[in-house]
């Protein structure tokens, strides 16, 4: 992860503008594209903030996201709070537990990281399925909002640039060049008198806190919340998939894994529902054999050959 | 030896992996502006100890305290903000960092915080004293060996440390190389730093260190001047039985 600049920000401030216009030129399909677009790219990019520097592959994804749902769906139809209450409480309380997570996995390295992240995020998913069959009881959780795909698209729009920004102004901060070093060689960063721990949790805590507002915002657009499906790990890999097929070494690398990801995955979707899950398989080859730093790195690639041909 | 005066102190230290003793009930006390030199066969438990010190490892008995305060039960961050830096065997850069950017990480966060321009011009000092400052922006992956040792000791140097442990930092020079490596620590000797100095160079033994610590097994066998230790008849035994020495 490189320290993000200034012409940086602007050309990001100027696409965040631009999408803003999005609502006003599309709707029905088109919109509810967006807004899928939108969800993934605050997801993917908050998720860049932890993993990119640290390379620790983060399969939680779905549990903050998850707990933004349910708490959204359980306060709103069982305790009658406004969405806005349960939207600030799902931020405090998947920031918590993103923090109690990385404290318990700060000893864990590589696959240790990955398999436990999952195995977490999937006994959250039971946990709350059975809370919600054997003491809420089974009568659904409604999210009943004026909300349109156009209102939810400006608060995932909202979300991703502040996700962005905390990250461009960690990424020029004492915090930000830490992360690269651990990245680097955690024992190094340690012995230059880092607090690697410290580190980790804070940022790992960041993405739990944007995962869990995305899950919030995300809630109304299916009126009815169902744990098994807000929770659905399916969200955790394609969070991972897009990140890394944009290409975790830029800050804005997700927007260009986002994109052209789920334009494809829609298509084969609609064309071929049975096969659409080969797009995900195909999409790990591609990453492996051919975008290794993802979009992003090629585009490095190329920039660097361009400067030194001229 | 005063301990009272000893800036590091070394008390009944070992180290235990499994059933296998690295480190055996080992003291010693480095004074300040001294520079200890540790030697030993390959496999004695030099670099056992420097991790110890520098906080990578727990001792599984005894105490290492610098300053009079205790250390070998804190964490390699706490430690090296209390002014312990090290170099590693086998160079440890940041590849994925310029050279410049390597040194400011170790001008960040020691004891004495630097940010911004001053941490790199801090850098910059630092590196035109190893003499590294021309290759700045320069990527790790193109130096030479010895300019890798020389980056890292420049980070490590860029946390003023007010104890340095050197560990086989001549190790794997040519013989041009270790020239320009002997002149450097006989610098950083000339600056009065306190250093323990793990080596295997007999000149360099010879040339740099006050004392000497003698290792072989994991325990203490002599300590003395390098002249004294040298000459002594079971250091002898002890490298001569060890072919790897
Ligand atoms: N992390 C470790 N785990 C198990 N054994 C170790 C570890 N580190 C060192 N040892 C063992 O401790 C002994 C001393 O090693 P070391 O301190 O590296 O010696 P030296 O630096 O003097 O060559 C060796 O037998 C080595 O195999
Ligand atoms: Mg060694």
């Amino acid at each position: 992860m490189k320290r993000a600049n200034w012409q940086e920000l602007l050309w990001v401030a100027i696409i965040v503008v631009l999408a803003a216009f999005w609502p006003m030129l599309a709707n029905g399909y088109w919109l509810g594209i967006g807004v899928d677009m939108m969800m993934y790219i605050a997801l993917a990019t908050s998720w860049v903030l932890f993993s990119g520097p640290t390379h620790y592959i983060s399969l939680a994804s779905a549990a903050f996201f998850g707990v933004g749902g349910f708490i959204v769906g359980t306060g709103m139809s069982d305790y009658e709070a406004s969405f806005w209450s349960m939207l600030a409480l799902s931020a405090v309380v998947g920031g918590a537990l993103a923090a109690l997570i990385g404290l318990a996995t700060l000893r864990l390295s590589g696959v240790y990281f990955v398999i436990f992240t999952l195995g977490l995020a999937e006994m959250i998913r039971n946990l709350v399925s059975w809370i919600q069959n054997n003491f809420l009881g089974s009568r659904g959780l409604y999210v009943l909002t004026d909300f349109t795909d156009k209102h939810l698209y400006w608060m995932l729009l909202v979300t991703a640039a502040a996700v962005y920004l905390l990250g461009w102004i960690i990424s020029r901060s004492r915090l930000g060049f830490a992360l690269r070093i651990i990245g680097g060689d955690e024992t190094v960063a340690r012995h230059v008198g880092i607090n690697t721990a410290m580190a980790k949790v804070i940022l790992f805590t960041s993405t739990g806190f944007f995962g869990a507002i995305v899950g919030a915002i995300i809630a109304p657009r299916w009126s009815y919340i169902e744990p098994n499906q807000v929770f659905s790990p399916q969200l955790s890999f394609f969070v991972v998939i897009m990140a890394l097929l944009g290409g975790s070494g830029r800050l804005w690398g997700p927007i260009v894994g986002v994109v052209p990801f789920l334009l494809i995955w829609n298509w084969v979707d609609a064309n071929f529902p049975h096969q659409s899950i080969l797009v995900l398989g195909l999409a790990f080859l591609v990453i492996v054999y051919f975008l290794p730093h993802g979009f992003v790195g090629r585009i490095d690639q190329l920039r660097a050959r361009a400067r030194g041909r001229s | 030896m005063n301990s009272s005066r000893a800036v590091l102190s070394v008390k009944n230290v070992t180290k235990r992996f499994g059933g296998l003793i690295a480190v055996s009930n080992m003291s010693f006390d480095v004074a300040e502006h001294e520079m200890v030199g540790v030697i030993g066969p390959n496999g004695s438990g030099k670099t056992t100890m420097i991790n110890m010190i520098s906080g990578l490892y727990a001792p599984s008995d005894g105490r290492i305290s610098l300053k009079g305060r205790l250390i070998s039960d804190r964490q390699p961050q706490a430690i090296a903000r209390e002014g312990v830096g090290r170099t590693f065997q086998l160079v440890r850069l940041l590849p994925s960092l310029t050279v410049l950017e390597n040194v400011v990480a170790g001008a960040v966060y020691g004891h004495r915080r630097r940010w911004g321009r001053e941490a790199e011009e801090f850098a910059h000092d630092v590196l035109e004293r190893v003499g590294m400052d021309a290759m700045s922006y320069a990527q790790i992956s193109s130096l030479t060996y010895i300019d890798q040792k020389r980056v890292e000791l420049a980070r490590t140097l860029a946390g003023e440390p007010e104890v340095l442990l050197l560990d086989e930092w001549l190790a794997g020079l040519n013989p041009t190389e270790l020239e320009t490596g002997i002149e450097l620590i006989h610098a950083l000797r000339d600056e009065g730093r306190t250093v323990v100095l793990v080596e295997h160079v007999m000149d360099a033994i010879r040339s740099l260190c006050d004392r000497c610590v003698v290792m072989s097994s994991g325990a203490k066998i002599a300590e003395g001047t390098p002249d004294e230790v040298l000459s002594d008849r079971e250091v002898v035994r002890a490298y001569l039985g060890d072919d790897d020495a």
